[in-house]
């Protein structure tokens, strides 16, 4: 985990909604097994109304949906959520069950370490590769003068 | 009117069967895969979910395949497949001033804080054939600069706004939730967040059309595109068991602002008015078409007399849908017979009237 760096909970639920069940996964067989969670609400899959504004800061307006997949569960004295844009359950549940370890704190800092900061590690990257793509179509326009002698 | 008419199953499986054979094509060529269409279809994919109303590039993609490429019959089964799920919320409203931009250009104004970013575009194409990708190994690294974009790039609008030389876009009120038209049919005369909504799943080449005939001055307004931007935008909702707003992750849009001169009225000094377009992934025809037909539908409220059809509200509202639009045309391959057999009976017996008149007549 980077020095310095904390997480608070909205933190790694964003950081969570956007990872790939593989990939968490995958880090996740650094760390013995987790423990079984209970289920208080089974994934399900719907849809969130995306809003705009007119103009960009004006009135609010329905733009269209979006599938989101939620599910809750418990372990121990926490609950866990989790939201995620798209349709996959299986990683709703396991996004909610590491949300339910990572508000426990004798196990916080080992997932943050393992899982978490590797996850926002690489999310940052991709995104600082493809704004430095996009900067590298940036432009400078210059106005030619016409119509004189 | 159609009526239901009983028969046919068997011909109906074996429709469905040859429907399937075809869509697949020739076996000796490979099957396309839904990972594909959402990859290099990502423009068409895009269209679909705009027009089917729901974000969902995998869905969309698997809709392209099931429709053999057909956008409405694809947007069409989005829409079904909408019904079926609970609505769990509605997200904050978009802030496009913190997108990640993947495109950003200006037409009003060429330096701007932040930059013009061209992005991925067609605009500085040749429009000649590239068949190098008839071949299949086409992988290209695009290259990249030093220093990322910034985080936040202001509106090349609110530039104007400053100096008050355009209207002004504030939330209405206390902030209301906007009405929402798969809720409540919309009525006439339809507010800004009807009109947007509808505009935003509505169909492309209409609304191209229509904006296209305002440009051609069947509308009384000539447009800038004071600016259109695309890239990806974080969605957060606040969930009533959490009580916090949460990202739930990122989509894709496109947005233009569109710039027109107003000559102002009595109340208000000449100034700019503004037209916008918001759509789902990358598409720019249908976000500055849509920005156009927002401004010459906003006429009324600025004094103009709606005389073109762009400027008419029903007209663009109840026509814009293309899979309702699709619907009812297409319900007339259902069978008439009965209607049809009313009509045959009434074109007889009024050829036999005016025969029989016309015998009377000429003796």
């Amino acid at each position: 985990m980077e020095p310095g760096r904390t997480y608070h909970r909205k933190d790694w639920m964003r950081i969570l909604a956007r990872a790939k069940i593989s990939d968490i996964a995958t880090l996740l067989q650094k760390l013995p097994p987790l423990p079984t969670d209970e289920l208080l609400r089974p994934a399900e899959t719907g849809t969130v109304m995306v809003e705009g504004r007119a103009g960009g800061s004006g009135a609010r307006f329905n733009l269209g949906e979006a599938t989101v997949t939620r599910c809750v569960v418990r372990i121990g004295d926490h609950l866990g959520f989790s939201y995620a844009l798209g349709r996959d359950r299986e990683q709703a549940r396991l996004a909610a069950k590491l949300d339910a370890l990572l508000q426990d704190e004798s196990r916080r800092e080992e997932l943050l370490g393992v899982v978490v900061a590797p996850l926002a590690c690489a999310q940052e990257e991709a995104r600082t590769l493809a704004s430095r793509k996009a900067a590298a179509t940036k432009v400078d326009f210059f106005t030619l003068v016409r119509g004189e002698e | 009117m159609y009526l239901a008419v009983k028969g046919g199953e068997a011909a109906i499986a074996a429709t469905h069967q040859l429907l399937a054979e075809t869509r697949r094509g020739d076996l000796t060529v490979p099957e396309v895969t839904v990972a594909q269409i959402k990859e290099q279809m990502a423009l068409l994919v895009a269209r679909v979910m705009n027009e089917g109303a729901l974000y969902d590039e995998d869905l969309a993609a698997l809709a392209l395949k099931q429709a053999q490429g057909d956008v409405i019959e694809a947007a069409f089964l989005l829409r079904a497949y909408r019904t079926t799920l609970p609505r769990l919320g509605s997200s904050e409203p978009l802030d496009t001033t913190v997108m990640a931009i993947r495109r950003r250009i200006s037409a009003t104004f060429k330096d701007l804080p932040g930059g013009q970013v061209l992005g991925s575009t067609y605009d500085y194409t040749h429009r000649l054939f590239d068949f190098a990708l008839t071949g299949s190994d086409n992988e290209t690294e695009a290259v990249a600069a030093p220093e990322a974009l910034d985080d936040v790039m202001p509106r090349v609008l609110d530039i104007l706004g400053d100096e008050g030389l355009i209207e002004r876009e504030a939330p209405l009120g206390r902030d209301a939730t906007p009405e929402d038209i798969t809720r409540d049919a919309t009525t006439f005369p339809a507010g800004r967040a009807a009109r947007l909504q509808s505009l935003s799943r509505g169909d492309e080449g209409f609304l191209l059309g229509l904006a296209y005939s305002v440009q051609r001055g069947y509308g009384h307004n000539h447009p800038f595109a004071g600016e259109i931007r695309v890239g990806e935008i974080r969605v957060c909702l606040t969930p009533e068991e959490l009580g916090f707003d949460i990202d739930i992750g990122d989509i894709t849009i496109t947005e233009c602002q569109m710039i027109t001169q107003f000559t102002g009225s009595k109340e208000v000094p000449p100034q700019f008015t503004r037209g916008y377009g918001l759509v789902f992934g990358h598409n720019e025809r249908k976000a500055m078409s849509m920005a156009v037909v927002d401004r010459a539908l906003k006429g009324t409220e600025l004094g103009e007399t709606p005389t073109y059809p762009a400027q008419q509200q029903e007209f663009v509202l109840y026509h814009c849908d293309n899979v309702e639009a699709a619907g009812f045309l297409e319900h007339l391959k259902l069978p008439h017979y009965v209607d049809f057999q009313g009509e045959l009976e009434l074109v007889r017996r009024m050829r036999t009237e005016q025969s029989a008149s016309t015998k009377v007549e000429t003796p």
